[in-house]
């Protein structure tokens, strides 16, 4: 299936076209937030402290007068930026381990993937504290530690998928003719999981996002003052009665774009035939 | 009194384009104890037709015109619970694979039972008694005990047996039969033709059966109806059928099934049939007729045929049927040097561990044991015999996909080759190529045709995409494939192109030695008779030798110049395939071949072995 009718059957969908279209505002709001931004987003204004939305702050403004609508435009920039470079992390190191056990089999497989459930019993958060201690908050920690252990449910799905296609006659045929185990792995194995590998990529994207967020809130991912949706839920979390518009809209766009990355990777997958129960929850 | 009529039935796609329907106005009439045998190869509709004579249409259809009357009833208009009537008393079915039918979490003699509560004729305490006299009249062991086995515990055939004695369960008066015999051993299959026929004498019960084997049909039916493209096109009394068949597709159908009393390679039918869904414009068979002419835009009616039956074409050929000559004497086989040696194979599946060599125990039983052969230049050695026989596990030990125990195989100019392909070096791999049963499994499915060609192209030889263009071309060429093929994937692929498309990447390492593991089983018999023709011109051109494994004695001693019969993991015989088949030596031999004349007795005569 090519990229241009992939993207025809996904926007036959309803759900299809709402997903791509969070999706595409996000990013778009994401790339351009820098230049329309009406005031500075760290720009605190002892006069204008909780104010309630108006016209010149149609958003409000926080505890610190800095302008809300500035902030929520801008605030999912670093955690996406960090959860693209994760994630591409997570699928290269998880795509490749997982695909080369299944073709491998045997003890490789076997003690490979008793490594592999023994890593996932780790909690990460417990991970990120230590890197985040070690290396300061910010992208430098995030990165590695978000590759790495959302990079261990990839070697599943990547493990599953590949073993549908070990075990088929064209494999046989590739070790019967010689070829080395990398062209059999890129040629033969690939093609046939790459639909799987995508869906599965879109979903790890919507999980990291997540969580760089709930490590904001914590204090561990991204560094005060840049504006970020998860920093700001937290700031505003003890004042959230009096000034409601302070949680409400990092809220509204963080959900907003976890839920349109779902609705088209689940369309995706349908577009593409994928099995998307097949795609196990974050870790 | 008619048990079942069938008038104009026409079932077509119940969504997407009006096209061609899958049946179109079939037309069956069947008293009791009468039989009937629908042939025709894959997508002729066969297996539609006769689950709609028990009124199941199956998903994606709809009825466009006609009826089924069963028994007097109406049974694809009636309601359901009338349906569920008939099915039991009046009609059964045994489908097409056993081993798919039955539960496998359940006992079989609680299927049985299951089987006679559905229809509640029996109280529930008469049910044993009754479900072991059903195991004893499908002739399987111990009755009385083997209900209690789970059908994971029983051989192919026995399951088999177990879904006929479920079909029986409350005396049917019409049993179908899908494919009864597909996938089981030669001589298996022969144990359950002689099943059924006793128990249609036993019960007098009418039988439809469906095969793509005519060999089958002609031993369990009178009368046999011919399918092309979704029409019966030729319905016969079974003797003047096989003698002189009439519709032009038929004919050319019994010439492409090998023959054990010819040894020489069958005809093929060129073309292939038209695509599902095409628009239906006359006779359908009219682009791979020899006989076509102006009439035949218009669809063909019913004519009868003198020596009995009836047949739709406007030009019937009432001739006898012109089978190709015997092959006589020595087979010209070329016995030059050897290229592939191989001595003294052996092969045990799994090793004992080292707790069991600890305590003592034995290792596994060896699978292929001492066999030893010499595949000389430009040869076709066949291999054959029943599954479990070992003859695969050979095939893929030389082409070192399986570990061997013991043996040495040498290839002429490469010195011993090492047990595995990751130990062989280039050249090694080079000169011995594989070529697996099913091309459906052995092409990835998303590469295309031009990719499939450029692996061995690239890995061998270096070669350039221009190379890669060039070269494939001509080995479509080589296979008789369109250039455009290049681009297509092998689901666009028929099953016969597909296989040789297979082949064709073989050949695109000119190899020294090819295996073909068993590669026409999965094939329609027009279409294994091209392969088998393309295989031998391949072989003969390029010099290649070829060990070619099959299960069916008539394929092979059609193709091979030699042949080795192999029986338990070790060859029970070798010799030249005319030698092989006119004055078997070992028992085994003997009765393989009786079975494969009896299968395809039909054209001639079988001609007695000599004692």
């Amino acid at each position: 299936m090519t990229a241009s009718s992939t993207l025809r059957a996904v926007l036959k969908q309803p759900s299809g076209v709402v997903g791509v279209a969070l999706v595409v505002a996000h990013v778009t709001m994401a790339l351009v937030a820098p230049m329309i931004v009406p005031h500075n987003p760290t720009l605190q204004s002892a006069g204008a402290i909780l104010q309630a939305p108006s016209w010149t702050h149609p958003f409000g403004t926080d505890r610190l007068g800095r302008d809300l609508l500035s902030r929520a435009l801008l605030g999912g920039r670093e955690a996406m930026l960090i959860a693209t470079l994760s994630t591409v992390a997570a699928m290269l190191w998880g795509a490749m381990l997982g695909l080369f056990v299944a073709l491998q089999g045997g003890r490789t497989d076997a003690y490979v993937m008793r490594i592999v459930d023994a890593m996932v019993s780790i909690p990460w958060v417990l991970m990120v504290m230590i890197f985040v201690a070690a290396l300061g908050v910010g992208a430098r920690a995030l990165i590695p530690v978000l590759g790495f252990s959302y990079g261990l449910s990839v070697v599943y799905i990547a493990r599953a998928a590949a073993l549908d296609f070990v075990a088929r006659d064209f494999v046989l045929a590739a070790q019967a003719r010689g070829e080395r185990r990398v062209t059999i792995l890129w040629r033969e194995i690939l093609p046939n999981v790459r639909d799987t590998l995508a869906v599965q990529g879109a979903m790890q994207w919507s999980w990291i996002l997540l969580g760089i967020s709930s490590l904001s809130f914590l204090g561990l991912g991204v560094a005060p003052p840049a504006p970020d949706w998860g920093l700001m839920i937290a700031d505003g979390r003890g004042i959230m009665q009096a000034a409601p518009w302070t949680v409400l809209w990092p809220m509204a766009m963080l959900s907003s774009l976890i839920v349109g990355v779902n609705l088209a990777a689940d369309a995706i997958a349908k577009a593409l035939g994928v099995d998307r129960t097949f795609g196990v929850a974050a870790p | 009194m008619r048990l079942l009529s069938v008038a104009g039935l026409t079932l077509a796609r119940a969504a997407g384009p009006v096209g061609r329907p899958v049946v179109v106005d079939a037309g069956v009439v069947l008293g009791p104890a009468q039989t009937l045998g629908i042939a025709g190869e894959s997508g002729c509709g066969k297996s539609t037709l006769l689950l709609a004579l028990m009124g199941i249409v199956k998903p994606g259809l709809r009825v466009a015109a006609g009826q089924v009357w069963l028994d007097g009833t109406d049974i694809l208009s009636a309601p359901a619970e009338d349906q569920r009537r008939l099915r039991g008393p009046v009609v059964a079915l045994v489908p097409q694979s056993a081993a798919l039918s039955l539960t496998p979490t359940m006992r079989i003699g609680a299927q049985l039972a299951e089987a006679l509560a559905v229809h509640g004729r029996l109280a529930p305490a008469a049910r044993p008694a009754r479900v072991q006299d059903l195991l004893a009249r499908v002739r399987l062991p111990d009755p009385a005990r083997i209900g209690h086995r789970y059908p994971h515990e029983l051989s192919g055939g026995q399951m088999q047996r177990v879904a006929i004695a479920m079909a029986l369960a409350c005396k049917p008066r019409l049993l179908l039969l899908d494919e009864p015999t597909s996938g089981l051993d030669a001589s298996t299959q022969s144990g359950i033709l002689d099943l059924l026929d006793t128990l249609r004498r036993e019960t007098g019960m009418a039988m439809v059966c469906v095969s793509h084997d005519i060999g089958v049909l002609a031993r369990l039916t009178a009368r046999i109806a011919v399918m092309y493209a979704g029409r019966i096109v030729e319905d016969r009394p079974v003797g003047a059928f096989l003698r002189h068949p009439a519709h032009p597709y038929a004919r050319a159908l019994l010439a492409s099934v090998p023959r054990i009393a010819a040894l020489v390679l069958p005809l093929s039918i060129p073309g292939r049939p038209p695509a599902p869904g095409s628009v239906e414009q006359g006779c359908a068979f009219v682009p791979r007729c020899v006989r076509s002419g102006a009439d035949c835009v218009t669809v063909p009616a019913f004519r009868d045929v003198a020596s009995g039956g009836r047949v739709a074409c406007h030009a019937p050929d009432e001739g006898p049927l012109i089978l190709p000559a015997a092959r006589t004497g020595a087979t010209g086989a070329v016995r030059g040097d050897g290229v592939l040696i191989v001595r003294d194979l052996m092969v045990r599946y799994g090793k004992a561990g080292p707790l069991a060599r600890l305590v003592g125990r034995p290792a596994p039983p060896a699978v292929v044991d001492g066999v030893s052969f010499t595949l000389a230049k430009g040869e076709i050695l066949g291999r054959v015999g029943e599954s479990g026989s070992g003859k695969s596990t050979i095939l893929r030990a030389v082409a070192g996909l399986w570990p061997r125990s013991a043996g040495v195989v040498t290839l002429a100019g490469s010195g011993e080759l090492a047990a595995q392909t990751v130990q062989r070096d280039r050249r090694a791999l080079q000169r011995v190529q594989v070529v697996f049963q099913n091309p459906d499994a052995s092409l990835n499915p998303r590469q295309s045709v031009r990719e499939i060609l450029a692996q061995p192209l690239r890995l061998y030889f270096n070669a350039t995409p221009a190379e890669v263009e060039r070269q494939g071309r001509d080995l479509l060429a080589d296979v008789r494939l369109d250039p455009s093929y290049l681009d297509g994937r092998p689901g666009q692929l028929s099953g016969g192109e597909r296989q040789r498309v297979a082949l064709a990447r073989a050949f695109a390492a000119r190899p020294d030695v090819i295996l073909c593991d068993e590669v026409t089983s999965a094939l329609d018999v027009s279409v294994q008779a091209s392969v088998l023709s393309l295989i031998r011109a391949l072989c003969r051109t390029r010099g290649t030798a070829c060990l070619f494994v099959a299960h069916d004695l008539a394929v092979v001693a059609a193709l091979c110049d030699r042949v080795a019969v192999l029986h338990m993991g070790r060859i029970a015989e070798e010799g030249p395939a005319t030698l092989i088949c006119t004055a078997p030596r070992h028992a085994y031999t003997r009765s393989l071949i009786e079975i494969a004349q009896r299968n395809a007795a039909f054209g001639e005569d079988p001609e007695p072995l000599p004692s």
